[in-house]
């Protein structure tokens, strides 16, 4: 049985507008400390499981296979890499049409397993393609604070 | 196994909000800009265009005879759409209630610079079920002399300041 | 139904703010837990993850994002979440996987993070009231849980300075538990001169903000008795929701735990809890809240628990044992992983492997519960050896 009122006027339909009022602050975790700490040394950073001959990028406290900690195997691993995927960007993560569209990547850094996301920089888009080598552009070392921001983007390599 | 002091150790790092926020570690912000539309429905949609009148709107249930309040279109106990609209007093009494000394974000609200404690209670309303409450505030009143079974009555917003909201009544005072 | 065993259990230190993520949070848990019954992450069959509001760590999709810490990495994995009474659902929840013959071995990963939210989880809870008739006039959780302890107190005539007992209890049974985050000596008068929340509850009435995590391992009886010589068997299930319109519940008695509480003990065969429960761990959000369970669990009579409670009837050496483990009054609140830290320390009593916190008198039988959404919701477990 249907419910027995109906809205006979489609002006009677109210709405309520609210907002969920929330502020966070995350720490980046014991291995992102290590990740974070060395990307403002313009170093990358990854884990190695040796038992499941794995490295993760960024790197983790812990191998999500095997389970085996991974604090004691922490490796630097450069920062070229290549695009496994990417595609191009049209509008921002809330819908709105973007002035100049952006590229973005999953990069494969070279010798590990690791895949980060990020954008591609001094790149035309048609000239993009999946394999390509790429390797990270940094901030100024004076302004980088310790996030995935300090990568302004990756570039191809000449 | 026991649980020991040594196995635990090491599995979390004990940090204060202030190393936190003075970069002893790394850490990131995010404040989510998360806003919603709500339908209000037809039952809560009248029930907030008869506040705006001024008037408190209940819905019957013909199975459990219950008056409800806030006005639902189906009865959550007997599991049938209700039936006729009843309006209901704005008197009721004191169900329970707190004396609020922190704000809902758990902020200290200057009690002792004379800001006034937080007194929300549960109201049953007058001409509704038994035990038909709803949440509100008092006013009016001094906070440590509420008691259970208190008579209220609703303090109404005046009309031009009406909205349809549950924040028409202004709060509800102690009445004899 | 297959009968269904704990055979391990592992949980991090509880603290306010941890520099971990979640998920290296609930990976402490998780290996500790493995390691604890030696066994390994290829052993496990499946993975349930209990956890309570995104909005704590401040991860959408918390579930998935704990994943790879919880061990799930490429395993059938089922994320629950009732709120607070999460934690307590969770071995429920592992339960059926292994019950049902589906799985023969289950982890139970439960994690809270609830420093994230800042400055204070509380703005979190804002929104869970209904957003037309109740969030407008700004209510949180500590106003609601104020609003049902008045209510608990002036229908049974009880003291403040009594229920405070609750608090000094827990907080020194917390002294022995080696993750315990607020432990202490504290007296009735400390609590009720603390810093008044909202009145009747005090600063000291209430756990603390925690982040942590806890986890179990559950077996099949046919792995169980590999594994080892004593399992200890979840016997009892039960879980309910009483209605969401809470205004309209008399809130000085927990009928949705009654109802869990029975359903839990016809399925255990108990007919007498107060008798044949020998120790027990309610959930002890606020120090009200112990009371108020114990009466749902049906462990006292109702209006009969602060009286019980002076006479030391639910210390750690008393007739029941209430919170041995020190409760979230004592050893802290990450939500999930609090309610998942009370099934394991009646694992642990049961198994005789409670440490300084052991109960006398060889208890064989326990009763765990935790409490939440819109504070409807029970969620029981009875355990036994």
């Amino acid at each position: 049985m249907a419910l027995i009122e109906r809205f006979q006027k489609t002006t009677d339909v109210g709405y309520w507008e609210g907002q969920i009022p929330m502020n966070y602050i995350y720490t980046v975790g014991r291995a992102g400390e290590k990740f974070f700490r060395e990307i403002i040394a313009g170093k990358l950073f990854g884990a190695r499981c040796d038992v499941c001959k794995i490295t993760y990028v960024p790197p983790r406290t812990y191998c999500e296979k095997c389970f085996a900690r991974l604090e004691e195997s922490y490796v630097e691993v450069g920062t070229k890499g290549t695009v496994h995927t990417f595609t191009q960007c049209y509008e921002t993560f809330d819908g709105v049409k973007k002035k100049d569209p952006s590229i973005v990547a999953v990069i494969r850094i070279d010798g590990t397993d690791g895949g980060l996301v990020h954008w591609l920089g001094e790149v035309d888009f048609e000239k993009v393609s999946i394999g390509m080598p790429v390797e990270a552009v940094f901030k100024a070392k004076k302004d980088r604070e310790g996030n995935i921001l300090d990568i302004k983007y990756f570039k191809p390599v000449k | 196994m026991e649980i020991t002091e040594k196995m635990v150790e090491g599995t979390a790092t004990k940090l204060s909000a202030e190393e936190i926020l003075e970069g002893k570690v790394l850490s990131a912000r995010w404040e989510p800009k998360l806003k919603y539309a709500w339908d209000n429905g037809p039952a809560i949609g009248r029930y907030l265009a008869e506040l705006k009148n001024g008037k408190i709107i209940a819905k019957k249930c013909d199975k459990c005879h219950r008056i409800l309040i806030p006005p639902r279109m189906f009865c959550e106990l007997c599991w049938v759409p209700t039936g006729e609209w009843v309006y209901v007093q704005d008197t009721g009494i004191v169900n329970t209630w707190i004396i609020g000394h922190v704000d809902w974000k758990a902020a200290r609200l200057d009690i002792k610079g004379g800001a006034r404690p937080i007194t929300l209670s549960i109201i049953e309303i007058d001409g509704a079920s038994k035990g038909m409450g709803i949440l509100h505030h008092l006013g009016e009143v001094d906070p440590w002399k509420i008691h259970r079974g208190m008579k209220v009555k609703a303090v109404w917003k005046p009309p031009e300041e009406r909205t349809g909201s549950i924040t028409d009544i202004k709060y509800f005072k102690p009445i004899k | 139904m297959r009968r269904v065993a704990i055979v391990g259990a592992g949980l991090t230190k509880f603290y306010r703010n941890t520099q971990e993520t979640p998920k290296e949070l609930a990976y402490e848990a998780t290996k500790m837990a493995l390691d604890s019954c030696e066994m390994k992450l290829s052993d496990i069959d499946c993975v349930v993850n209990g956890t309570a509001p995104d909005a704590f760590d401040g991860v959408h999709m918390k579930g998935e994002y704990l994943s790879d810490g919880s061990g799930a990495y490429r395993k059938p994995y089922m994320r629950h979440f009732v709120g607070g009474g999460t934690g307590v659902l969770s071995p429920i929840h592992g339960w059926f996987h292994v019950a049902s013959g589906m799985f023969d071995t289950c982890l139970v990963v439960a994690e809270e993070k609830m420093s994230s939210a800042y400055p204070h989880p509380a703005g979190a809870f804002l929104t869970i009231f209904d957003h037309t008739t109740e969030q407008p006039l700004y209510p949180t959780l500590i106003y609601i849980f104020a609003i049902e302890m008045n209510r608990f107190m002036t229908t049974h005539g009880y003291r403040k300075e009594d229920i405070a007992l609750v608090a000094v209890k827990n907080k020194k049974n917390a002294l022995d538990h080696p993750s315990a985050q607020i432990p202490g000596e504290v007296t009735v008068q400390d609590v009720l001169n603390s810093e008044i929340m909202a009145w009747p509850v005090n600063r000291l009435d209430i756990s603390p903000t925690s982040d942590g995590a806890a986890c179990i391992v559950l077996a099949a009886e046919h792995v169980a008795r590999r594994i080892t010589e004593k399992p200890i068997w979840i016997d009892g299930c039960g879980w309910s929701l009483d209605t969401a319109y809470w205004c309209t519940r008399d809130l000085y008695y927990p009928d949705y735990l009654e109802v869990a509480a029975r359903q839990a003990y016809k399925m255990a065969g108990i007919k007498e809890p107060h008798k044949e429960i020998h120790v027990a761990e309610p959930y002890d959000p606020f120090t009200y809240k112990e009371l108020h369970h114990i009466e749902g669990l049906m462990l006292a009579p109702r209006g009969k628990s602060v009286e019980m409670l002076v006479n030391g009837h639910f210390n750690r050496d008393g007739n029941l044992p209430t919170s041995p483990s020190g409760g979230l009054l004592g050893v802290g609140n990450p939500i999930a992983a609090a309610g998942l830290m009370k099934i394991m320390e009646v694992y642990l009593q049961l198994k005789g492997a409670a440490g300084k916190r052991q109960v006398p008198g060889n208890p064989t039988c326990g009763v765990a519960n935790a409490w939440g959404d819109l504070m409807q919701v029970g969620t029981v477990v009875v355990l036994r050896k």
